[in-house]
């Protein structure tokens, strides 16, 4: 019986110093925003940037939590649609049927471009071939050129690498390199390419093998690989994928990266985006080797 | 007192009861589930686009067949490596080796056993693919035969020491009346030792069988991924997309309830029918074993 009370004791102890860690700093908050936790999830081409402006933004403002995972672009949009995050990112404009279902769920996403990104066509350091148009890049990943020398390199097989279908990367480059654009056209990678599932992946491969052609993000091109140049036709000048070629609107395969929330947003996540948007903000963004709005 | 005594008796009767019981509602649940969510495919898919040859589900090709052949090919390709290493290994261990090699191997084979198979999945790609590659000048060395070495590296551990309890097994009377029959060690452990443990190897390799065609992150690390149908005499130098991988690296982006998300369920329920036939197979040859030894020993 004794031991019963000491139970009892020690439970209400602990369920009531529970109670005052719940309550106790929601008192005397000082910064601006009061505190908050903002659930930030998508794009796996964002995560890292997105992890570095969360970090940056809780050393300015200690009080307001940031977590941020990655998943793609699709899996960030159906969380939104779903109403578990606070903020989506995609690394692709959100699509009609998503808005759709957002609105069948009570939920209105508002757009944001926090961004913008160059897709980088790579190639081993030692393949001679220093440009290609998007036909050129067209017809090798639908497998109409299956050789280097057909691009004025070596006699070797081409290996196409690229990000699986789930990532916002694939995507942009199907609709934009593969079809070249063209909504009508209904062109698909060639079977054979190989579908790695992360950027490291196609890194350490690109690195290791002189057959390899493969595309990523710019912000995650290593200096162990080497950047093609890209024209957008055959008359076109040839363009390395930088920061000034992509603001420019030279680089021709280039894209805006977003951020979505449900309904235009207040308080905790209004503040931050207005912070995003800023040029201190934005300086992080040259830094991981995107390219920053305006 | 004795009431008391009664009483957890029933209690942990009871509890054992349903823990065992609670295995088979399990697998039930989980057979139900796969077929609400992945029988749809048939009404949704039509046969000709589940029997074609491309798998581009987001443009809503849904061939099934590059993605069975992909595993048949590398499962395929794993027991040719894993079958021939692990019995030599079991029969080493179980019949040649010295005491104390045998207490040596034995737990080092259960860590193999371990090893989590993402690790094995970075070594494949830093070290043998490359190495793959150059050694028999293919285009790219994310292929089915990587997949299917580690695979065998995979599958090793659980034939080694299943085999090896197999033939541990084998009554000692067996290798004596052999020997004094004038057989060589050689000939006692190929003509009578290992075909006294046939069965219990046989399950050996088919859980090894099953453990690899389950296998999913090494495979999709390694074997490049590219939806191919594995068809051509030198299909297993070239990359491959199995059923494991693409229900990996699909099912986190897909829209509940969509085409797609029943096909990814209908290839999960594919593969349990697989591994489900496995293990029937191998609980049916270890029954065979069981009355077999009872026979012996009447």
């Amino acid at each position: 019986m004794k031991n019963l009370a000491y139970i009892v004791i020690a439970l209400l102890l602990l369920f009531l110093t529970g109670c005052n860690n719940g309550t106790a700093p929601s008192t005397g908050i000082t910064n601006p925003p009061q505190i908050s936790t903002i659930v930030n999830k998508g794009s796996d081409t964002l995560v890292n940037l997105a992890l570095a402006w969360a970090e940056k933004y809780h050393q300015l403002y200690p009080n307001v939590e940031i977590s941020v995972t990655g998943g793609g672009s699709g899996t960030g949009i159906a969380a939104l649609i779903n109403n578990t995050v606070d903020i989506a990112n995609a690394s692709r404009q959100i699509k009609s049927e998503e808005i759709q279902q957002a609105e069948n769920n009570g939920v209105n996403p508002f757009e944001f471009i926090v961004a913008k990104d160059a897709i980088a066509i790579i190639v081993n350091p030692n393949n001679p071939v220093d440009q290609l148009t998007i036909k050129q890049l067209s017809d090798i990943y639908s497998g109409k050129i299956n050789n280097w020398k057909e691009v004025g390199g070596e006699d070797r097989v081409i290996v196409r690498l690229s990000r699986e279908t789930n990532s916002g990367t694939h995507v942009f480059f199907l609709e934009n390199v593969v079809r070249m654009g063209n909504p009508d056209d209904n062109t698909l990678f060639s079977t054979d390419t190989l579908l790695l599932p992360s950027s490291e992946g196609i890194t350490s491969e690109t690195r290791d093998n002189p057959n390899v052609i493969g595309y990523d993000g710019l912000g995650y091109v290593t200096p162990d690989v080497k950047v093609i140049a890209i024209a957008g036709d055959a008359s076109g000048t040839f363009i390395l994928p930088s920061a000034e070629t992509v603001n420019q609107g030279q680089y021709p395969i280039a894209r805006d990266l977003y951020m979505y929330t449900n309904n235009q947003p207040t308080e905790a996540i209004a503040d931050y985006i207005t912070w995003i948007l800023s040029p201190d903000a934005q300086t992080t963004v040259t830094q991981l080797g995107f390219v920053p709005i305006k | 007192m004795n009431t008391t005594k009664k009483w957890n008796e029933f209690i942990l009767t009871w509890l054992i009861k349903i823990s065992g019981y609670s295995a088979i509602i399990f697998v039930a649940m989980i057979f139900y589930f796969l077929l609400r969510e992945g029988l749809p495919t048939i009404g949704e898919a039509s046969i000709s686009n589940l029997f074609s040859r491309r798998w581009y589900p987001i443009e809503d090709y849904f061939g099934l067949l590059p993605l069975i052949g992909g595993s048949l090919i590398v499962t395929i390709g794993a027991a040719l490596f894993a079958v021939p290493i692990g019995l030599c290994t079991a029969i080493f261990i179980s019949e040649v080796s010295p005491r104390w090699a045998r207490d040596l191997l034995k737990p080092l084979v259960e860590v193999l056993g371990g090893i989590p198979s993402v690790v094995l999945g970075f070594l494949g790609i830093l070290i043998l693919a490359p190495y793959l590659r150059r050694l028999l000048e293919l285009p790219t060395g994310l292929t089915a035969l990587t997949g299917s070495i580690l695979l065998g590296g995979i599958a090793i551990p659980t034939i080694v020491s299943v085999a090896e309890d197999a033939l541990d097994s084998v009554p000692r009377s067996y290798r004596d009346a052999a020997l004094a029959l004038g057989a060589t060690e050689w000939q006692t452990i190929w003509r009578v030792t290992l075909p006294a443990a046939r069965n219990g190897v046989l399950t050996a390799i088919m859980l090894g069988v099953g453990r690899a065609i389950g296998e999913t992150m090494t495979v999709m690390m390694v074997t490049g991924n590219a939806a191919v149908l594995p068809i051509k005499i030198n299909s297993i130098f070239f990359p491959v997309r199995t059923m494991t991988a693409t229900i990996a690296a699909e099912m986190g982006e897909v829209a509940k309830n969509s085409t797609h998300y029943h096909v990814l369920f209908f290839i999960g329920l594919l593969l349990f029918i697989i591994s489900l036939g496995i293990n029937i197979a191998a609980s049916t040859a270890m029954f065979q074993q069981r009355k077999r030894a009872e026979r012996i020993l009447s």
